[in-house]
């Protein structure tokens, strides 16, 4: 039976057993921009702080140096996003739509849970094809949640989390620092400590911090927060001669176009244009 | 698609871990021996996860948990994994125990070869315990039939600071701060934070500390470690491996913590 | 993080005698002095091992080595040429010249031809001429004389920005001054800190350190641009000169 026809309920993913065969054959399969990646969140006292590294990896070349990891999902709700770079920028996106809409039809403000279910629904749904791995955190009308989502949509609750491939080095850094009631600054301090802990130990995290702080009462996007990877001045300048580059062939064309106008004589009992 | 979340974007792959605890139900097809050929392809059956090691102000400190696991069962929860050589030196081992066993058995034969017999009043210093095992390793793993470890070399000779590292491919490196197995991705970070430019101040007391943090953390997130350990001081006085000492561990993290554990919504 | 995809499939295990360290090399060579320069980052898949293994080698007053690729096999190489390179000085009084040592380390390395070492080697240095000279080498032994070469993790990143800058390849001549055969010293300098920092920048297993020797032909001394930056000179016999010059690189 051809899986056109299939009769069976749910999604169709003979086109990925396809493309596994395919590969498992030696055909080359496009290479996805990962965010090899730490990202993390921890609660504290009044909230949440998120926070991310920037780098943007394809295989072992770094695609992008300041890449945003902390996707906005509502205003008090936001979302880490590790893993195939278009997953978790899609998926995010959508998610953010969806919230939207259903804040506007409930007319109160979004949860982290709904978010959250939202999101492991759609990632269960496409069965780990999706690949994206999240660290969801925000403030809600029942307080402040933090989640961590698998791309096969199981979902965690933890009052300190770490994804991507620094989530060890991160991790360990919560693991001896991270206490309840942390005050605002102090919990600001440990995700950076966390987040630079992959940067500098971990080959797919590097460049910037990135940092969010959720409360009740605002949230505060702090994009660059700390950036200990300037990249240094060069030796030389590397400016061309005019010149340099070699040619073939010349050709100069006149790109000053004359024209000739002859004023028509009025026609007699013509429409004059209104000028008034 | 891998499903693990850290191999992401990796750009490459091995085919083995070089500590890792392998399930012996899922073992490879290569012990038959009817084949008639030698096999020489193993794997690690009884194994030790990560030692760590750091430099400090008056020499080197090297600390191991006490466990021998037998794929994911912890099979002897009171193993020393740190081995004395001679007057100066301290062998780590993660990894296969036996194979460990095998070179401990090496090691004392070597210092009693080098220093017992010949008598020249030479000694073999950590430096030079080091490359006689990576020559070792180095040999093993050139005839396909490897030593499944991963060693940290460390000690104090003729007022030298000596820490360095060799695998079961003969790989070796030297650095302030050293970790195998799952502590090179879990304990390094804290390590390389607490000691890198600190490496001629640290007191002894602080050094342990720092030892006794990033152990804790091994035991809270490494799945083959355990609440047991020993730590070796090598300094000009000599070497001294401590008995096995208990780490403090408090789990009460998410106390309070609504939604954790089942959901009460 | 050790790959699990073994452990959740069943399959076959077999023992991989090779690693891959990371790293990057490059040498150019000038008209009466040679460039020998490596990071000191080894590095395995995502972790990083230590800041500090040296890949470049002094092997003789005026023979630089720098290894790249698998560290076990580059360490054991370096050790075994340096073994034959003081045979050849018992036995001939003499260093062994820098084209015979190119040609001593392509046997050595067709010797293992069927379990190669599995390194990248570029050997720098001054010929008896006195010119500055760069031999680049396959891991089973091809080699070649050239005037500059990179190779390792960021070989595709840098190679291509020598030739521009040094072959000045798609640069065309103005006219009535052509291209010079070498540059001067502080230039390639300047060329070799620039190609680093900028394979530090995107390439993820460049980093943390870096670490140039220069070889200088008999009686030529170092220009004061260079001298400025105080390098470290290595104790030498006379006639040739070393010295080394280390720079920091990020360590993200």
């Amino acid at each position: 039976m051809s899986a056109f026809h299939s009769t069976k309920p749910g999604f169709d993913f003979s086109n990925a057993n396809r493309n596994a065969f395919l590969e498992g054959k030696g055909v080359k399969m496009p290479k996805a921009t990962s965010t090899g990646t730490t990202i993390v969140g921890c609660l504290f006292k009044d909230g949440i702080v998120l926070g991310a590294d920037t780098r943007a990896t394809a295989g072992e070349i770094v695609a992008d140096k300041n890449c945003e990891k902390i996707h906005y999902i509502s205003e008090s709700i936001r979302c880490c996003g590790a893993g195939t770079a278009a997953d978790t920028e899609f998926i995010t996106a959508l998610i953010s739509s969806n919230i939207e809409l259903h804040a506007l039809s409930t007319g109160r403000k979004p949860r982290v849970v709904t978010a959250m279910t939202m999101l492991k629904q759609r990632l269960f749904q496409h069965q780990g094809h999706i690949g994206a791995a999240l660290v969801l955190g925000g403030v809600d009308a029942t307080g402040a949640h933090l989640f961590t989502v698998a791309p096969h949509g199981s979902t965690d609750k933890l009052p300190y989390v770490t994804m991507g491939s620094g989530s060890l080095a991160a991790m360990a850094v919560f693991e001896s620092g991270w206490r309840p009631n942390l005050e605002r600054a102090e919990a600001l301090q440990l995700v950076v400590a966390a987040i630079s802990a992959g940067i500098f130990n971990d080959l797919g995290s590097g460049s910037n911090v990135d940092a969010c702080v959720i409360t009740a009462t605002e949230t505060e996007m702090l994009r660059n927060y700390v950036m200990p990877n300037v990249r240094v001045e060069k030796e030389r300048k590397y400016g061309f001669r005019r010149g340099t580059t070699a040619w073939t062939r010349e050709k100069v064309r006149d790109l000053i176009v004359s024209e000739e106008i002859r004023p028509i004589a009025v026609i007699a009992g013509g429409e004059e244009m209104d000028t008034s | 698609m891998d499903h693990f979340p850290t191999n992401w974007g990796r750009p490459k792959y091995d085919n083995f871990d070089t500590s890792a605890t392998y399930p012996l139900h899922n073992r490879g097809q290569n012990q038959s021996t009817t084949s008639g050929a030698t096999q020489h392809t193993q794997q690690p059956i009884v194994t030790g996860t990560s030692v760590l090691a750091i430099k400090f102000k008056d020499g080197i400190m090297i600390a191991a948990d006490t466990l021998a696991s037998y794929g994911s069962l912890a099979r002897f929860k009171g193993v020393q994994r740190l081995h004395p050589v001679g007057d100066y030196t301290v062998v780590g081992a993660s990894g296969d125990m036996s194979d460990f066993q095998y070179l401990q058995h090496i090691l004392d034969g070597l210092v009693i070869s080098e220093e017992t017999t010949a008598q020249d009043g030479h000694t073999l210093g950590p430096a030079e315990i080091h490359e006689y095992l990576s020559q070792v390793m180095y040999a093993r793993r050139s005839k396909m039939n490897p030593l499944w470890n991963s060693l940290l070399v460390g000690g104090v000779k003729d007022g030298q600071r000596f820490l360095a590292y060799v695998d079961l491919l003969g790989v070796t490196y030297s650095a302030s701060t050293l970790a195998t197995g799952y502590g090179a991705y879990i304990a390094q970070p804290l390590l390389r934070k607490a000691v890198e430019g600190r490496e001629n101040t640290l007191t002894e007391p602080e050094a342990r500390a720092i030892l006794e943090n990033a152990l804790r953390v091994l035991f809270y997130r490494d799945a083959r470690s355990i609440n047991q350990y020993q730590i070796a001081t090598i300094t000009a006085n000599g070497a001294e491996i401590s008995a096995s000492l208990k780490l403090e561990t408090s789990w009460g993290f998410a106390e309070g913590i609504r939604g954790y554990g089942a959901q009460t919504q | 993080m050790p790959d699990m995809s073994a452990i959740v499939n069943p399959q076959q295990r077999q023992f991989n005698p090779y690693a891959e360290n990371g790293g990057t090399i490059l040498a150019i060579a000038g008209a009466d002095f040679t460039v020998i320069a490596g990071d000191t980052r080894q590095s395995e898949g995502y972790s990083i091992q230590t800041r500090y293994a040296p890949k470049v080698f002094r092997l003789t007053d005026r023979a630089v080595l720098a290894v790249n690729g698998f560290a076990a096999d580059g360490n054991m190489f370096v050790k075994k040429v340096k073994q034959r390179l003081e045979w050849y000085r018992h036995a001939h009084a003499k260093d062994m010249p820098l084209r015979a040592i190119a040609r001593l380390i392509q046997t050595m390395l067709y010797a293992q031809r069927f379990f190669p070492y599995y390194v990248y080697n570029i050997l720098g240095g001054i010929e008896e001429d006195g010119t500055g000279a760069v031999y680049s080498f396959d891991p089973v032994g091809s080699y070649e004389r050239e005037t500059c070469r990179a190779a390792g993790a960021a070989q595709s990143l840098v190679q291509p920005f020598l030739d521009n800058q040094i072959y000045f390849k798609n640069q065309t001549a103005a006219q009535g001054s052509p291209h010079p055969a070498h540059l001067p010293l502080p230039d390639v300098l300047s060329i070799v800190i620039d190609s680093f920092t900028s394979a530090t920048e995107r390439h993820i297993e460049v980093g943390d350190g870096l670490e140039m020797y220069i070889v200088l032909a008999r009686g030529r001394t170092l220009p004061d641009a260079v001298a400025g930056l105080r390098p470290q000179e290595l104790p030498s016999a006379g006639g040739e000169k070393v010295f080394v010059l280390k720079r920091d690189l990020k360590k993200d």
